[in-house]
């Protein structure tokens, strides 16, 4: 085991022991029940505020080796959500933790009921590679203002992010109750196969299945954040200019597309696709200049397998004469430029896959409807954008769509709302965060229900006359009449 | 059903749900009333089926199981258009003009597998709930109940949508059929080892889960000074073991914790109550079937456990009676302290006073009784806590040292009965929460829905991102609102 809270997975033989002992060590510091107390909870958090406020330029740092993530969007999309997650938080957490009491029936008067929010306990949150610092600390902010011990997985594809974790975060929260795992797959199925009160985890699809399975040996209650193809419908009635604007910041603004709520491709009709393609155009030249490989404000693909891969969504010869914009590539530097392509084979690899790259692929129908029909011919995907003025057309697609969540007239902001709960829907996820709802992904809704000894209905229990029968009916269904008779103790012994 | 359907029932049951018609307030509602009519109209049928099935006493069947769902349908057609009302956000002043809200949409087709011991009540409690969040529904009784089965398989396509929700009987190898397609959703109510098996065939589809168990859950019984509180906690106690179900019910008492200078007073009151409740025997159920007859009496083969009944023990495997039964602290290692009893054996643990308690300094006065927080605390988390108690600090003591799927205080069974506390487990108990709103919550996907205008571009936000920017959006981030104001005014640089 390391200094603090970091163990140094990648061949140093984090196995299965090692993994049961760490958590044997949680389970021992969580029944110590120092988690549980609002003092506790709240300096968690702001140990992570300082860790923010005295390590912003490590962290960008650490993000700019990762994805060549430019500082804007590393603070924009990073840092200053992950402190306005904690100040939420702090600023709530009173409230959240207060038990909420609840009305009773007639059934069970008299009586007084309420409901508790505890900790779940030890909790495993296994991170993405896109946001690598804000989908690690995220969960873990929620499994903490919860009351909970927590072991963080950060991903190894940033591996700059997931060293700055297992490095500097142990020196501003409490150790004993928050330890970070570094390493891959072996590491990752070690982690797997302990038993967790609760796993968050963040990724694609594929490892979304192996972590329930896994799950589903311990009965462990998951949380999954996954992908899909993020749809945006843009109608005719528009601000084109600003439609443009908001689509680009959001898909090419949003770590050149590799964000899971990205615009994946979009659909409008055909007699509006040349002023939305001259809008588009328009607006990435003035985003990135005529050169985008050169463009600063651009983040650079991950790795070379998701390079290899997007470039083979491309290179398909069907989908490479649709190109209407871009295309540019340097693969020496993992660089790809904003691509736009028009008109995509539906059956093509780039219009069935989750894209997450710098491809934004326009399919056209002739009717509005049309094209909600074919968003509804793929699987719910964790984010749906419309862009309209017509009410019309917007309740429809309120109605009709089924997606994690929805936004109208913009691009990614919702997830910037604490009020909002941020997951996905049937392949997109289970279970969702932010807010409160990350305080109450983490915990167990204790329902407490208190008597006293009056109030006796020996029509209850056996032997079960007529007239006790009688009385249990009515009680059941709440008659005054019935619970008069009841308290009265009709009848009587 | 021929199990050539059963491959095919999904899909069959999708084309409806994506018909729509399930979304509309009016077939919920119609789904709704039409249960309340089958809940009234077919009394006698569900009476009979539980008869046949479990031997259970119609006031048994009316208390537990057909009383409680018209209450829950009640309930439901009560508040469903208040539930399927989007619900409005707050959204920051900064992002003006934005509208968030909250709207609640079917997930699509559920499974429900229900379980043998109340097999109509935990079938139609949660096919209440989905057919209020809008969705199309599969329910697979217990094949352990066949008549309760055929009942509800017969009743259903009478009363409800036949094409949107279905019943498909048969067993394990009719499970497996339909864990093999896919779901919106799948509830589960029975045991860990098969909820094992639906959540691992659930992962290959990402389809969520809801799993209802069970557990040793256990009555703290604290020293009650008044003779007629002993007495109402008592038939409570002896109400959540022997009369629901002859004990073979998920909240019920698994066992008693008591203090070893109280146990003679709770046993005399516990025989006192079993002789009142039960002149004859005629109002109690059976055991489900020779397998679970055979296991319970394998709990008290052993002869260091069967050395510690007190009370009862009889077996009658022809007519699967088990004699309501009670032990006096059998040994902690045996099975029957280690797996849920669900039947009609009772132990009673007398609470084992630690050494360490003598080194304690004089002036603390130990209570025992909350040495039965520990015993608790070792085990895995049971689905209910029941606690008999007056003293406030062990009420706060066990409120905030155990945890459980419910707690109650004097009283059980109960809980099961409030629409406004959520009903499920924690651990080993399960997750998921169900009855009332949480039973429409449990079977809705709550989108997330953000609604902006063109006007009012903030022009920092987009790219290319120049030095100037990146304060500006501090200044937001920070809900900074003069700050912000100076900087747009030209006034703030940097």
């Amino acid at each position: 085991m390391g200094s603090g809270g970091e163990e140094r997975g990648n061949g140093t033989g984090f196995d299965g022991a090692m993994a049961a002992e760490l958590v044997a060590g949680l389970r021992r510091s969580f029944a110590s029940r120092r988690t549980r107390s609002h003092e506790w909870r709240a300096a968690q958090l702001k140990g992570i505020v300082r860790m923010i406020d005295e390590k912003e330029s490590a962290i960008m740092a650490a993000l700019h080796e990762d994805l060549a993530k430019p500082q804007m969007e590393s603070y924009l999309h990073e840092i200053s959500l992950a402190k306005a997650a904690c100040t939420f938080a702090l600023k709530e957490m009173k409230c959240w933790m207060k038990p909420e009491k609840v009305p009773t029936s007639l059934t069970t008067f008299p009586s007084s009921a309420e409901i508790i929010s505890e900790p779940l306990g030890v909790v495993l949150v296994i991170s993405a590679w896109n946001y690598p610092f804000l989908l690690s600390i995220d969960p873990v902010i929620g499994a903490l203002v919860a009351g909970n011990a927590v072991v963080l997985k950060p991903s190894e594809v940033a591996p700059a992010t997931s060293y700055f974790f297992a490095k500097v975060l142990p020196e501003y929260i409490d150790n004993s109750c928050v330890k970070i795992v570094e390493g891959s797959i072996p590491e990752t199925t070690a982690l797997l196969e302990q038993k967790w009160d609760k796993i968050f985890y963040t990724g694609n699809g594929k490892v979304g299945r192996i972590v329930m399975a896994a799950a589903a040996k311990h009965l462990t209650p998951v949380a999954l954040e996954l992908g899909g193809k993020c749809p945006v419908l843009v109608d005719s009635s528009v601000d084109v200019k600003v439609a443009a604007k908001r689509i680009a910041v959001g898909k090419w603004g949003c770590n050149n597309g590799q964000a899971c709520i990205a615009p994946d491709y979009i659909l409008t009709t055909k007699s509006f696709a040349p002023t939305l393609v001259d809008a588009m155009k328009r607006t990435l030249e003035k985003f990135y200049g005529k050169d985008p490989l050169e463009s600063a404000d651009l983040s650079r693909i991950v790795n070379s397998n998701h390079f290899k891969r997007l470039m083979s969504l491309l290179d398909d010869e069907n989908v490479s004469d649709t190109i209407v914009y871009g295309g540019q590539r340097d693969e020496q530097h993992l660089k790809i430029a904003p691509t736009l392509l028009l008109d995509v084979p539906h059956d093509s690899s780039m219009m069935k896959e989750e894209i997450f790259g710098p491809f934004l692929p326009i399919v056209t129908f002739d009717e509005v409807e049309d094209c909600i029909d074919f968003i509804n011919s793929k699987s719910k995907p964790l984010a749906a954008y419309l862009f309209t003025k017509d009410r019309k057309i917007e309740d429809k697609f309120v109605k009709n769509v089924s997606a994690g969540g929805m936004l109208i007239n913009d691009v990614a902001l919702h997830l910037a709302n604490p009020h909002l709960p941020f997951g996905g829907v049937g392949e997109s996820g289970i279970g969702a965060y932010h807010g409160k709802f990350s305080f109450d992904a983490f915990s167990h809704k204790k329902a407490v229900l208190s008597r006293g000894f009056g109030g006796e209905a020996p029509a209850r229990y056996p032997p079960y006359t007529p007239q006790k029968q009688r009385i249990l009916r009515g009680l059941i269904n709440g008659s005054i009449i019935a619970l008069v008779l009841a308290i009265l103790g009709f009848p009587r012994d | 059903m021929e199990s050539v359907g059963v491959e095919g029932v999904a899909n069959e049951v999708r084309t409806a749900y994506e018909s729509g018609k399930t979304r509309s307030l009016a077939w919920r509602r119609s789904q709704l009333k039409a249960l309340q009519r089958l809940l009234y109209e077919e009394e006698e049928g569900m009476f009979r089926a539980l008869k046949q099935d479990l031997g259970k006493h119609q006031a048994e069947a009316y208390r537990d199981e057909v009383g409680i769902l018209i209450k829950s349908v009640n309930y439901a057609l009560e508040n469903l258009k208040k539930w399927m009302t989007p619900c409005r956000v707050p959204v920051p002043l900064l992002t003006f003009p934005t509208r968030g809200e909250l709207v609640p949409e079917p997930l699509g087709v559920i499974l429900i597998f229900s379980s043998w011991n109340f097999p109509i009540g935990l079938s139609l409690e949660p096919l209440i709930g989905a057919i209020a969040a809008g969705n199309a529904i599969v329910l697979k009784p217990s094949e352990l109940a066949p008549a309760s089965s055929n009942f509800l398989a017969k009743s259903v396509s009478k009363y409800l949508d036949s094409m949107s929700v279905k019943v498909v009987r048969g067993g394990p190898d009719v499970g497996q059929k339909l864990l093999e397609q896919k779901w919106d959703k799948i509830f589960f109510t029975g045991s860990s080892r098969v909820a094992r098996i639906v959540m691992a065939a659930a992962a290959k589809h990402l389809t969520p889960v809801a799993v209802e168990l069970g557990g040793k859950s256990p009555a703290i019984f604290d020293s009650l000074s008044s003779a007629r509180d002993r007495k109402v906690a008592v038939e409570r106690i002896v109400g959540a073991k022997w009369v629901p179900c002859s004990g073979q019910v998920c909240i019920g008492v698994d066992y008693v914790l008591v203090e070893e200078q109280f146990a003679p007073i709770l046993i005399d009151q516990l025989k006192a109550t079993l002789e009142k409740f039960y002149p004859r025997f005629d109002c109690l159920s059976r055991i489900i079937n020779g397998q679970h007859f055979q296991r319970l009496s394998n709990l008290i083969k052993d002869p260091s456990v069967a050395a510690t009944i007190i009370h009862g023990g009889s077996l009658d495997s022809e007519t699967l009676f088990i004699e309501p039964t009670i032990l006096l602290d059998p040994p902690l290692d045996a099975e029957i302290m280690n797996e849920e009893i669900f039947g009609p054996l009772l132990p009673i643990i007398t609470v084992i006073v630690h050494v360490q308690v003598l080194t304690l300094p004089s002036r603390f006065q130990l209570k025992k009784i909350e040495d039965s927080i520990e015993f608790i605390r070792a085990r895995p988390k049971p689905l209910v806590i029941y606690a008999f108690t007056k003293d406030e600090k062990l009420r706060s003591r066990i409120t905030a040292e155990t945890s459980s799927g419910s707690l109650t205080f004097n009283d059980t069974m109960i809980q099961f009965a409030c629409d406004e506390l959520p009903f499920g487990g924690v651990g080993g108990s399960g997750f998921g929460q169900y009855h009332g709103k949480f039973s429409f919550d449990m079977f809705s996907h709550t989108k997330a829905v953000l609604r902006r205008s063109f006007l009012l571009e903030f022009t920092f936000r987009y790219p290319p991102w120049d030095a100037w920017k990146l304060p500006f959006m501090r200044s937001v981030y920070h809900f900074d609102y003069v700050t912000l104001l100076l900087r747009v005014l030209g006034l703030k640089r940097g």
